[in-house]
């Protein structure tokens, strides 16, 4: 084995990573908080097809990437007066929230098909191998580690991060101390969309800079399940998305190579194995279950 | 009042007349059902419109045929249908919507097809690329795609120096085992020593792991990319490795205009106003058909002005064989992966062989 293919071997299992990650990000700060949004596909789609549209009419991809941020955040507002002001059941308006996703983007994608964009790649573009790897990727690669570790830092060290998981784990108890519920809930709710928008223009400006319906073709529900498989930690979620990442790559390396190491159809549902097995794991260790927040898609109604 | 009863009476007389003529409708040919002043065609479609592959091809012929027979037809399509228990809801609830005429166009949705073809004798079905139909109701049609694999496999042969191509498959089914061994055949004719590695997705359309999957067949040293899937991800990763690539289903050039060297195109549209036609005028018939260059149904576009002449003449010499009827890619001798002769010198595989192949001939890596 070459440096060449180690390095493009790590380098794609990153790539494949990334977006997993950053979506997964915000449905965690998201599920900290107490609620469930299983939309993230349908955001990630309108993100990929607005920071598309964007880019391709400006030239300038950053632009697109604010842009997909924007639009996911904008259509998980729509989830969040539903969920959150109607109190709407979270797991059904979520179901809703991926189908609609996943029409609109087609819809509003339909003069964008057949295009090409300019990528958001690297910044400078390296011969070295090793500088490649390092200091060569995709902005958003980077990005997204330096989101890992605020989501991080935000959760365990900042006050607010102490308040988001206690409106998590006892909504009624956060209001009682005087905390306002449904506005840290929006915020989070907010900060997911935005997330899966971005981790959708991944797709449409990154990995194959083009807009076609169903780009994402079902990565949305693999980054939701990487959260539970995390157990709703982010250090563990970075690991999850990047072993996630690199057994896909390491997958079709190998079929590349000429041998197979799993069924194709074993790896379509490994991520969902995983986060079977995870919990099971997690269950069976400790007697406070899965460390899933307590009031995980229990609407919060205000007692006054 | 008088007018009421004028068209009661009206009614009564063509009931009447329905009534006896009817018996004698049946003792005809129960196939050719008579004709129609208007036709509703529906459309299933396995991925969406906007896939600029496959069903982008199919509905590009669907909008074709709907134009050219204006208001004679009226066309729905669902797309993005499942294989599998799904389609045979939405084929069902086509059908009873007042469908005249299914199209099926992806391979599986052949069992469904079959299935609801039984429980609805009086509407046509047609399914797209299978081997097996209902009895009376459900023709088959496919394209002789693997003859512009033999096409798109001269150049990759003549062009490629690593003698490496990178093959992305969706599923192990004929009709990609055909498409990999004529490409491969066309090949090896050019360069004996000419290996295809295919990677199987296990999807028709993924965009992020097509374009992995190209990635890692770039970096493991191919230098040409070809697909059996339905997105411009492929090519697009070529045109970034410097490679060439050729579209898949519609002309990709937009995507990768330095990689793309040509793309197989399929012309759907003349069979489905054909067949649309055939309702209309009562004469269809069901059938299977398998149409190929000969027919127009399989058209290369137009080749990347960067290819070399002599790689233009001799994929021109492909095609122009092929449409004459001299030339099949399928002609012995030609070995298997084990290097054993499988079809002798001289002969051709048989069209209901080749609807069943589940070999590879030597040189695929796979």
């Amino acid at each position: 084995m070459s440096l060449d293919l180690v390095v493009a071997i790590l380098m794609a299992a990153a790539g494949a990573a990334t977006p997993l990650l950053i979506a997964a990000l915000g449905e965690l700060v998201v599920e900290k908080s107490g609620v469930l949004n299983l939309g993230v596909e349908g955001m990630m789609l309108i993100g990929a097809v607005a920071g598309f549209a964007v880019s391709y009419t400006t030239g300038v991809p950053a632009l697109g990437a604010v842009a997909a941020l924007l639009a996911g955040a904008l259509v998980s507002l729509v989830f969040a007066l539903l969920t959150l002001s109607l109190m709407a059941n979270q797991v059904a308006t979520g179901l809703a929230l991926a189908i609609f996703g996943t029409g609109v983007s087609a819809l509003a994608g339909a003069p964008f098909v057949g295009i090409t964009t300019t990528t958001l790649g690297p910044l400078v573009a390296f011969d070295d191998p090793i500088l490649r790897l390092l200091f060569g990727q995709s902005p958003l690669v980077y990005l997204a580690l330096l989101l890992t570790l605020a989501v991080w830092w935000f959760l365990k060290h900042s006050r607010q991060g102490l308040i988001l998981r206690a409106v998590g784990e006892s909504s009624d108890a956060a209001h009682a101390i005087g905390y306002p519920v449904l506005k840290i809930r929006y915020l989070a709710v907010l900060f997911g969309g935005a997330m899966a928008g971005l981790a959708g223009s991944y797709y449409s400006l990154v990995l194959t800079p083009m807009w076609a319906e169903r780009l994402t073709a079902g990565r949305g529900w693999i980054a939701i399940a990487l959260v539970v498989f995390a157990s709703w930690k982010p250090g563990r979620l970075l690991l999850g998305a990047y072993l996630f990442g690199f057994v896909i790559t390491m997958e079709l390396q190998a079929k590349a190579a000429g041998f197979a190491l799993f069924a194709p159809e074993f790896l379509s549902a490994l991520p969902y194995l995983a986060t079977i097995v995870v919990l099971a794991v997690i269950s069976l260790g400790r007697r406070n279950a899965t460390h899933a927040p307590a009031c995980l898609g229990k609407p919060f109604r205000p007692a006054v | 009042m008088f007018d009421l009863k004028r068209s009661r009476l009206l009614a009564a007389a063509a009931f009447t007349a329905a009534a006896l003529s009817s018996p004698i409708a049946l003792a005809q040919d129960g196939a050719a059902s008579g004709g129609k002043d208007k036709v509703k065609a529906a459309f299933v479609y396995v991925g969406p419109v906007g896939d600029f592959g496959w069903t982008y091809a199919h509905d590009q012929a669907r909008q074709c045929m709907a134009e050219k027979l204006g208001d004679r037809v009226e066309t729905t399509f669902v797309e993005s249908v499942p294989e599998g228990p799904d389609a045979e809801r939405v084929i069902r609830q086509l059908a009873q919507d007042g469908a005249d005429i299914v199209f099926a166009t992806s391979f599986g949705f052949m069992n469904p097809t079959i299935k609801v073809a039984r429980q609805f004798p009086d509407v046509k079905f047609e399914h797209a690329t299978g081997y097996q139909a209902a009895p009376g109701n459900m023709s088959l049609y496919n394209a002789r795609f693997y003859q512009g694999r033999a096409v798109l496999g001269t150049i990759a042969g003549m062009m490629s120096e690593s003698g490496k191509a990178g093959y992305i498959a969706s599923f192990p089914i004929p009709e990609v085992v055909m498409g990999i061994n004529a490409f491969t055949l066309a090949a090896r004719k050019v360069n004996p020593d000419f290996e295809t590695q295919v990677v199987w997705v296990n999807s028709w359309y993924d965009p992020a792991k097509e374009a992995d999957a190209a990635n890692a067949l770039l970096s493991q040293g191919a230098d040409v990319i070809t697909q059996h899937t339905d997105s411009p991800a492929p090519i697009q990763a070529a045109q970034k490795a410097g490679a060439i690539a050729f579209g898949q289903a519609s002309d990709m050039t937009s995507f990768a205009p330095e990689a793309h060297m040509t793309a197989i195109i399929d012309e759907w549209c003349p069979y489905y106003v054909k067949r649309v036609e055939a309702v209309l005028d009562g004469s269809w018939e069901p059938q299977n058909v398998w149409l190929g260059m000969e027919d127009g149904e399989v058209v290369m576009s137009p080749f990347n002005e960067a290819m070399p002449e002599d790689v233009k003449a001799a994929a021109q010499k492909v095609y122009d064989d092929t449409k004459a009827g001299n030339y099949d890619i399928f002609t012995g001798p030609i070995t298997d992966q084990a290097g054993e002769v499988r079809i002798p010198e001289g002969e051709e595989i048989p069209d209901e062989d080749l609807l069943k192949m589940d070999w590879y001939v030597e040189g695929v890596k796979s």
